[in-house]
């Protein structure tokens, strides 16, 4: 497998310019010649669909959602960081650069890594042009706030629902767009597979969710937009339709598979409670900024919070890493939290949980201030919990959150298939080994609105792209595997619900290879998820019919998919013999607990290739170098 | 607890639809509603009968993809709420609950509560934007905008576009939606160019799929799950006015 990242020669900070400069360029009456096939419609496709079509690309853009503007970065809630330096805090893009990178863990590519950091303040121009209303000043300036794993106030914020307000920016320049007639959106279509034609990406096979039909749709280019896993686990903080299934059926076509085994399992979520529970509820990182995680010191202490004395209490964040305190990064605060449960000092019904305490925010600033930041988010939690955290310290344990693992891509985006280009949460590339917070809505908005405009042109201008003939081989096989699926799945008629299995993946996953890993457990869960899904596909029920709207048939597929995954996954984390940000083998860690890396052997991007069904996949490396940053361990001390 | 749900099923458009009653044991009271749905879907299944079909995907409240009617209320009975984030504690043992998809002439029906809202999709696309083409804008904060502004406009920049101010008004009317996406971006120096213009498309739009007008029953405002102001409405009314009394004119920012 050639794996060619394709970074430009020059100084770091040079590259995206000089690229820029040399780009190869579509003239304005040839492209609308050319159709684009976008899947997903959030930050990274939403703003691609609208950014191609403003340059005169003939767009269709698909979701499973029934509108565009529900895709999932609907959900971040705390903010998106730019190196403006409003603040005068010593910002820089450098700065913003090094912080992700070393937030990463060092596993990600300097370039990559570095253009985000650059493009992030065109976002924030772009986002307020659109109408995002951010939170600002009384002066009428923008507001900042600090989030994890920074010393700077970056952070650019539209109350505790960032992800919203920025979706429904790049969504209403996805309708001006649609209104021009440059965009046509498919809602409620499932891509059920990609086209493969002479090695290169030309279609993708869709399901009508409504209608239940299938149809192929042709292009140029194929920009998969479509998130990430953290479904596999069952339980996390995505939403309940966000699934594997795009990007993972590219990888049977051939796309490489990036670091699947980097998953972020974020700190603040409102802790589990029954075997009903369907979701993990996000509680911002921005919390964090004014309140104080803790547990009690002894072990078994069932006193109410507010009983416990000052004296007694262990704010272990603030003792273990006395310079970032509660702002350490993700990973770091969600092992601690799970290292102190595992010693029987957790809190709640469960002892699966932590307190996050706002007393002392409250006593400094008045309620008035806290409410004000965090209204919405103490509301939420009120109702789920039915307990007053003005009042009570919030109770919150580590859930699922984000892959920073995806699809392999080079430079521009585009994944070892020519033409198929993956955007956003989908790809791998730019957050190493952990992701910091209010960094995920800024590479969905960086690879949509502007890296992709720009990377596109060359690979059209260079290549040929004759028409597709929708009655070839090609075509007639992918779309008769996505039917052979669909009659599969109906066919079993056994006697469990895919929740049931999806459950059972779930549990194993979280536990093994959550938030420590390690040799024993991980062989462990292969076999078991090689049993769970032999189970699957002798035991599941699915009624209904195909030609129908049909929501277990949806979940069947993805759910199908989420084995093969998990156990890639699992391969990837036992491959893997070092500790790296999220990604923690217990046999590697520090005398202190920490994750111990190891840069001798590991400093690459793991990059799996599908050698058919029931074949072990082959694993292929991709060096990291780093010329501008030196690798250090990571403290956050 | 014990619930007795009856629930509306539909097996497409074409299909006339009826109420079929289920009795649910054992409902824990930190479920959710659509968690309690799920319950009862998984026993459905196991009996081999078709689950009930629902729209539903972030269970966050913020996505706008649930929402039905629970006894003659958009989202339930508890005020600024969702069906994914209304919790089974608001409800008593012995509960009988009447549950409908958003009934509406602009909204298809598409099986049991799902409902098609892409009427919504069209109006939006109208005109309810700024055209701010990629690469072209200034300085972030080259544009200032007092606080009071910014929150104003943040306040309708809330609306989840689920579709229950529509469900909830006698005459299906959709203003609360169209009049908060509006009055969002009219609150904001930036929606200037294009204001007089927005208003009379969306407008036009929301006409042309058959939603109803608005006679002030405010029943929109009252089951809004983002609590969406019907000064929203005002706000549009005013637009539409003035954009077709001086046609094609530029409002200006100043109210």
């Amino acid at each position: 497998m050639k794996l060619e990242a394709k970074i430009p020669s020059g100084p770091l900070a040079d590259k995206w310019a000089s690229y820029k400069d040399h780009a190869a360029l579509v003239s304005p009456a040839n492209k609308r010649k050319h159709t684009i096939i976008i899947v997903g419609t959030g930050l990274a496709g939403g703003g691609a669909a609208a950014a191609l079509g403003e340059l005169g690309y003939k767009v269709k853009a698909f979701c499973y959602q029934d509108s565009a503007r529900r895709a999932h970065s609907v959900g971040a809630q705390g903010g998106i960081n730019a190196a403006k330096n409003y603040q005068n805090d010593g910002d820089t893009v450098f700065r913003l650069f090094y912080d992700t990178i070393k937030g990463g863990d060092f596993r990600s590519r300097e370039a990559n890594t570095y253009r985000l950091a650059e493009i992030s303040n065109e976002i924030i121009d772009q986002c307020v042009a659109q109408g995002v209303p951010f939170g600002r000043e009384y002066s009428g300036y923008l507001a900042n706030r600090t989030f994890g794993g920074a010393q700077v106030s970056r952070t650019f914020y539209a109350r505790g629902q960032t992800g919203q307000q920025l979706l429904l920016g790049a969504y209403n320049s996805l309708n001006a767009q649609v209104n021009a007639g440059n965009v046509d959106v498919f809602e409620r279509t499932e891509m059920l597979d990609l086209i493969v034609i002479d090695g290169v990406a030309r279609g993708i096979v869709v399901r009508d969710m409504v209608s239940g039909e299938i149809s192929s749709h042709f292009g140029d280019a194929v920009l998969l937009c479509t998130g990430g896993y953290s479904n596999v686990f069952y339980l996390s903080t995505s939403a309940k339709g966000c699934n594997g299934s795009a990007i993972w059926r590219a990888y049977k076509k051939g796309a490489a598979f990036a670091n699947p085994s980097f998953t972020q399992i974020h700190p603040t979520c409102i802790p589990h409670a029954g075997d009903y529970q369907s979701k993990l509820t996000l509680m911002s990182e921005s919390l964090r900024n004014d309140g104080r995680v803790w547990v009690p010191k002894k072990t078994g202490d069932n006193r109410p919070a507010i009983e416990i004395p000052e004296d007694e209490r262990d704010y272990y964040l603030e003792r273990i890493y006395p310079s970032f305190g509660n702002m350490v990064p993700r990973d770091v605060a969600s092992r601690n939290a799970k290292n102190v449960c595992d010693e029987g000092r957790g809190v709640g019904p469960t002892g699966r949980a932590v307190y996050l305490d706002f007393a002392s925010a409250i006593e400094r600033l008045g309620v008035d201030v806290i409410r004000d930041r965090y209204g919405n988010l103490f509301e939420m939690y009120e109702m789920i919990i039915d307990e007053d955290p003005y009042e009570n310290p919030m109770m919150i344990y580590p859930a699922p959150h984000y892959t920073m693992g995806g699809l392999w891509v080079d430079y521009d985006l585009m994944s070892n298939i020519p033409g198929l280009f993956v955007l956003g949460e989908a790809n791998f590339s730019d957050h190493g080994a952990n992701r910091l917070g209010a960094s995920a809505l800024m590479q969905g908005l960086a690879d949509g609105f502007f890296v992709i405009p720009n990377t596109l042109g060359p690979y059209i201008a260079k290549g040929k792209h004759p028409d597709v003939d929708p009655s070839c081989a090609e075509v007639k096989e992918a779309e008769k595997g996505a039917k052979d699926l669909i009659e599969k799945l109906l066919k079993v008629n056994g006697t469990k619900t895919v929740t049931h299995f999806h459950r059972e993946l779930g549990i194993t996953m979280i536990d093994k290879c959550g938030m420590a890993r390690s040799e024993e457990g991980l062989n462990e869960a292969i076999e078991k998820i090689r049993k769970l899904k032999k189970e699957f596909w002798s035991d599941v029920k699915v009624l209904g019919v195909g030609e129908s709207l049909n929501q277990e048939l949806e979940k069947a597929g993805r759910v199908a998919d989420y084995f093969d995954l998990a156990e890639l996954m699992c391969l990837d984390a036992l491959r893997r013999k070092e500790s790296c940000g999220g990604h923690f083998r217990e046999e590697y860690k520090t005398e202190e607990g920490e994750a111990r890396r190891d840069d001798e052997n590991f400093c690459h991007v793991t990059v799996w290739e599908h050698m058919g069904e029931d074949q072990a996949p082959q694993a292929h490396k991709e060096e990291l170098e780093f010329e501008y940053v030196e690798l250090t361990q990571r403290s956050y001390k | 607890m014990k619930l007795t749900l009856e629930i509306w099923r539909q097996k497409d458009a074409n299909d006339k639809g009826h109420f079929e009653t289920y009795e649910l044991d054992n409902v824990s009271t930190h479920m959710s509603f659509l968690e309690m749905l799920d319950v009862l879907n998984e026993d459905l299944i196991e009996k081999g009968e078709e689950p009930v079909a629902f729209d539903h995907d972030c269970r966050e409240a913020i996505c706008g993809t649930c929402g039905f009617v629970i006894n003659g209320v958009a989202h339930g009975h508890m005020k600024r709420n969702t069906v994914c984030q209304l919790h089974m504690r608001n409800f008593k043992d012995g509960d009988h609950l009447v549950l409908e998809p958003w009934r509406a002439k602009a909204f298809p029906m598409v099986r049991d509560l799902i409902v098609d809202r892409s009427a919504f999709e069209r109006i939006q696309r109208a005109g309810g934007y700024i055209s701010a083409r990629t690469g072209s804008a200034p300085d972030a904060n080259s544009i200032l905008i007092p606080k009071d502004q910014a929150e104003a406009a943040m306040d309708f920049a809330e609306c989840i576009g689920c579709g229950a101010c529509v469900a909830s008004c006698p005459n299906g009317a959709a203003m609360l939606f169209v009049g908060a996406r509006i009055a969002h971006l009219a609150f904001l120096p930036q929606g200037q160019p294009e204001r007089a213009e927005r208003a009379k498309a969306m407008v036009a739009a929301m006409e042309q799929e058959g939603f109803g007008a608005c006679t002030n029953y405010t029943s929109c405002e009252a089951t809004c799950p983002k609590g969406i102001s019907i000064v929203g409405i005002a706000k549009m009314n005013k637009d539409y006015f003035n954009a077709k009394l001086f046609s094609g004119g530029n409002l200006g920012g100043k109210d």
